[in-house]
């Protein structure tokens, strides 16, 4: 099997943001990166099926400035993963520009039979870049996933949906996955995967080279701001009777959300 | 005219069919606009809620009531919703950021040679097009999204989060019925149920949310009891899910559910900030808790320090009497 890996390098949600002084962007400074955390649950399943598959490869593939997202890309690498590809792209490309050279980049190393990427990235929070990237590729996706098995060129998956509910669903590969919580535990990277990791050449390709230009992006995000500082806590002290009735009571009268 | 095509989304957990609460929602805000406005509407529940949209100004209600779409299959929603737009030529579609909206627009979107922008908060209409406000980085800081030279333009909102108005009335849209395929590639195999009736959290209007605190798995039925007095949906800090005490689509937070009810009771909760990032756009943050100097105190709107043993069946009670009343 071939299993590709797409991974998205995210601010850590520890991060305090600060909004750059023309509202364009995020300020950059401090801002600590990480690998999205639902792409680390994508990575494990890789691993895990690549390894119940002899033969198999994994091709983990990220999109944005390579001088960054590579340090993303040599974690997946320390996880397990076989080969790693950067596409130098500026920060935050839109999802359609994004999807579009995502697949470009997959079809151009000859595509996959299973492709692995998080349910959404924590940072927009979209959950549209797997989805678009198997519509471009013209493959079945599911999203939201927690079980997956594959087997004879059949991806047999569970998609948890509202209320606790699932779907089981069964797509012909190639497929697409969108990784959710509960799929897996995802490993540590172990030293002497940390240390090969570090040699590893990661096949580099640019927008232009996959015909891919800027202007294609269909969506920009204008007017950063942060939101507005919230009132500080009214706290209720008093016995607990006491306490219950003055809650319930604030709640109906100033709040208004009885 | 610049037309927008709205996709609406049914509930029956009341036992009889409705327009989900955030589908009038949508209803509601394209209202705002002088737009010709239609809707689609897919599965068998599809023709009983037409009745439903008679007086809220459509034009047009594209509708396959086929069964095999009650069971949502990314494959056959893309296909039919791609036949409804193709009818109905809008410039720009708008849909809840639910568990359908979200797998199904950006594909559908891609289609399109188009975008799409989900979790919005607010809309502002301009011309032929609209604007999107929404959060980042989770709600730590809002963005307004524009579209750019893209042919339809895609939009998710979140529930909870535009005024409802009551229908305006008019005359009943033209019912259209869209053909339906046979999937090739994607098949559902089966549907398991979940454990609860109530509305999911995403949707909720009033949330009650457990962790620690709570000591054990057995005391979440004192949630329980005050989530059936308010009617809200009972969900948990993810300590506790990873603890075993509750299933993982109960969790509020990173790598569980963003949730912004009207709402949000936090019991014994510290408010670690995986939590934070998942309830922080809730309107009113209520946190009951022992340690004064747990973080969730800095979010919330009102503070109760105390044994939540003791507070929580009070609160319940006082609930009870309150609501009565009503």
């Amino acid at each position: 099997m071939k299993i590709f890996v797409c991974i998205k390098q995210v601010a850590d949600t520890e991060t305090k943001v600060k909004v750059l002084p023309d509202r364009t962007g995020l300020d950059p400074a401090g801002v600590k990166w990480v690998m999205n955390p639902y792409d680390e649950y994508a990575v494990e399943e890789a691993i895990k099926t690549r390894d119940a598959n002899p033969g198999s490869q994994i091709h983990v593939i990220s999109l944005g400035p390579k001088v960054r997202v590579v340090e993303s890309l040599r974690t997946a690498l320390a996880m397990g993963a076989d080969e790693a590809i950067v596409v130098n792209a500026p920060d935050s490309l839109d999802n359609f520009a994004t999807a579009k050279a995502l697949a470009k980049a997959i079809e151009g190393e000859g595509g996959g039979d299973v492709i692995f990427c998080g349910k959404l990235a924590i940072d927009d929070n979209s959950s549209s870049v797997g989805q678009m990237i198997a519509e471009f590729l013209k493959i079945p996706h599911t999203t939201v996933v927690s079980k997956f098995s594959y087997k004879d060129g059949n991806v047999i998956v569970e998609r948890d949906i509202e209320g606790g509910a699932k779907e089981v669903v069964e797509m012909k590969a190639p497929a697409l996955v969108g990784a959710s919580k509960g799929l897996n535990l995802p490993r540590y990277a172990s030293l002497p995967g940390i240390m090969k990791a570090k040699k590893k050449t990661i096949k580099e390709l640019e927008l232009a080279g996959l015909g891919i230009e800027e202007s294609e992006q269909k969506v920009r995000w204008t007017e950063y701001q942060l939101p507005p500082d919230k009132p500080s806590v009214k706290m209720i002290s008093g016995e607990p009777i006491a306490q219950a009735s003055e809650l319930v009571q604030l709640l109906r009268d100033e709040a208004k959300v009885l | 005219m610049a037309k927008i095509l709205l996709y609406l989304e049914t509930t029956a957990a009341s036992g009889k069919v409705q327009l989900k609460r955030s589908s009038l929602e949508l209803l509601s805000e394209v209202q705002r606009t002088g737009w010709t406005k239609e809707a689609l509407l897919l599965g068998s529940h599809a023709e009983a809620a037409a009745a439903e949209l008679s007086a809220w100004g459509l034009s047009a209600l594209y509708v396959a009531g086929d069964a095999s779409l009650d069971l949502y299959n990314p494959e056959t929603y893309a296909a039919v919703f791609a036949e409804a737009l193709e009818k109905s030529k809008p410039q720009v579609v708008l849909g809840t950021s639910s568990s359908t909206g979200r797998d199904l627009f950006p594909r559908v979107a891609a289609h399109f040679q188009s975008g799409v922008i989900s979790d919005g908060v607010a809309c502002e209409w301009t011309g032929d097009t609209v604007k999107i406000r929404k959060p980042m980085y989770s709600g730590k800081c809002f963005v307004t999204g524009e579209f750019l030279n893209a042919p339809v333009k895609f939009v998710l909102m979140r529930p909870n989060q535009l005024a409802l108005i009551a229908a305006p009335g008019g005359s009943a849209p033209q019912i259209q019925k869209l053909g339906m395929q046979t999937p090739l590639k994607t098949v559902i195999k089966e549907l398991v149920k979940g454990t609860s009736e109530k509305l999911d959290l995403t949707e909720a209007n009033v949330i009650v949310s457990g962790g620690r605190g709570l000591k054990e798995a057995a005391n979440f039925k004192l949630l329980q009891d005050l989530g059936d007095v308010l009617g809200a949906t009972v969900g948990a800090s993810r300590a506790v899910v990873d603890a075993g005490w509750v299933p993982h689509n109960m969790q509020v937070g990173q790598t569980g559910k963003t949730v912004a009810p009207s709402l949000y009771i936090a019991v014994g909760i510290s408010g670690a900030i995986q939590h934070l990032a998942g309830m922080s756009g809730s309107k009113v943050i209520v946190a009951i808790n022992s340690d004064a100097n747990a973080p969730i105190f800095q979010k919330a709107t009102y503070g109760v320090v105390g044994d939540l043993f003791q507070i929580v069946p009070a609160l319940t009670e006082e609930f009870r009497k309150t609501l009565a009343h009503h």
